[in-house]
C-alpha cells in the first residue's frame, strides 16, 4: 500500500542563546527554498545575528543553502564546547 | 575509534585505562597522548560557580565521529582515539572533555590530539552557560588557540 504524503514540512531548530532570543526551541514550517527563508518564516523576519551559524541536515551550511521537504534546519551561535 | 557524549561526571583516567584494556590494538600502542579540559571557577575576571553545557545531540555525535575520521585520514599512523564530552550541569574542577590518541610512535598521537581539541572547539555544536555572581550567562566564543 502506498503512503500518501499530505503536506511538505521543514523542521527548524534553535539552540543556546539564539533559542532564548527567538523564544522557540523547534517548529515545523510548511515550505522554504533556502535556509535563510526558513529563518525568516520561522522567526517572522527577525534580524539574524552576524555571527549566527546555520546547519542543514546536521552539516554546516549557509543562509543561501537550498532546503527541501523533510530537511532539518538549525540556527545557533558560535560553538563553545571543549 | 570511539566518541561519547555523556550526562554525568566521568573519570578521564579511568576511561583511558578502560579503553586501552578493551582494545585489541593495545600491544601496538607505543604512545598515548591525552588532553583533558576541566571546568574553571573563573572566566574573564568573574567567579564562576556552575556551568550548563547544551548541545545539538545528533549533530554533535556526527561531528565527533567525523573529526576522528578526519584525524585518522591526516595521521594514518594513528591507531585509535577516544573522545568523551560532558553535557548537562557541571561544577568547578569537573572534567568537560577528554581526547586520547594512540599510535606506535609519539608524533601522530601528539599532533592528532592537538588538532582534535582545536577542531572540536570550533566545529562541534556545544554551548556553555556559566553561573556567575550576576546570574547565568552564555559564553560567547572560545578563546582562540590558548
Amino acid at each position: 500500500m502506498q503512503e500518501t504524503i499530505n503536506h511538505m514540512s521543514i523542521q527548524v531548530k534553535f539552540f543556546a542563546s539564539l533559542r532564548e532570543k527567538v523564544g522557540m526551541e523547534e517548529l515545523s514550517i510548511d515550505a522554504a527554498v533556502t535556509a535563510g527563508e526558513a529563518w525568516n518564516i520561522a522567526t517572522d523576519n527577525a534580524e539574524a545575528p552576524d555571527n549566527m551559524l546555520v546547519a542543514v541536515n546536521l552539516d554546516y551550511a549557509q543562509l543561501n543553502t537550498a532546503v527541501f521537504d523533510g530537511d532539518e534546519v538549525a540556527f545557533f551561535p558560535p560553538v563553545t564546547g571543549g | 575509534m570511539a566518541s561519547h557524549i555523556i550526562e554525568s561526571s566521568f573519570d578521564p583516567w579511568q576511561r583511558i585505562q578502560q579503553h586501552q584494556a578493551e582494545s585489541n590494538l593495545a600491544k601496538q600502542f607505543g604512545a598515548t597522548a591525552t588532553f583533558v579540559g576541566s571546568m574553571r571557577d573563573f572566566n574573564d575576571g568573574d567567579d564562576v560557580s556552575a556551568m550548563t553545557l547544551e548541545h545539538y545531540p545528533a549533530m554533535t555525535q556526527r561531528y565527533l565521529d567525523k573529526l576522528e575520521a578526519d584525524a585518522k585520514q591526516q595521521w594514518p599512523a594513528l591507531l585509535d582515539c577516544l573522545i568523551i564530552h560532558r553535557v548537562g550541569d557541571l561544577n568547578p574542577s569537573d572534567p568537560i572533555v577528554l581526547i586520547a590518541c594512540w599510535s606506535a610512535h609519539r608524533r601522530a598521537a601528539l599532533d592528532a590530539t592537538s588538532w582534535l581539541i582545536e577542531a572540536l572547539k570550533t566545529q562541534a555544536p556545544f554551548w556553555k552557560k556559566e553561573t556567575r555572581q550576576d546570574g547565568a550567562q552564555w559564553v560567547e566564543k572560545n578563546t582562540d588557540g590558548h
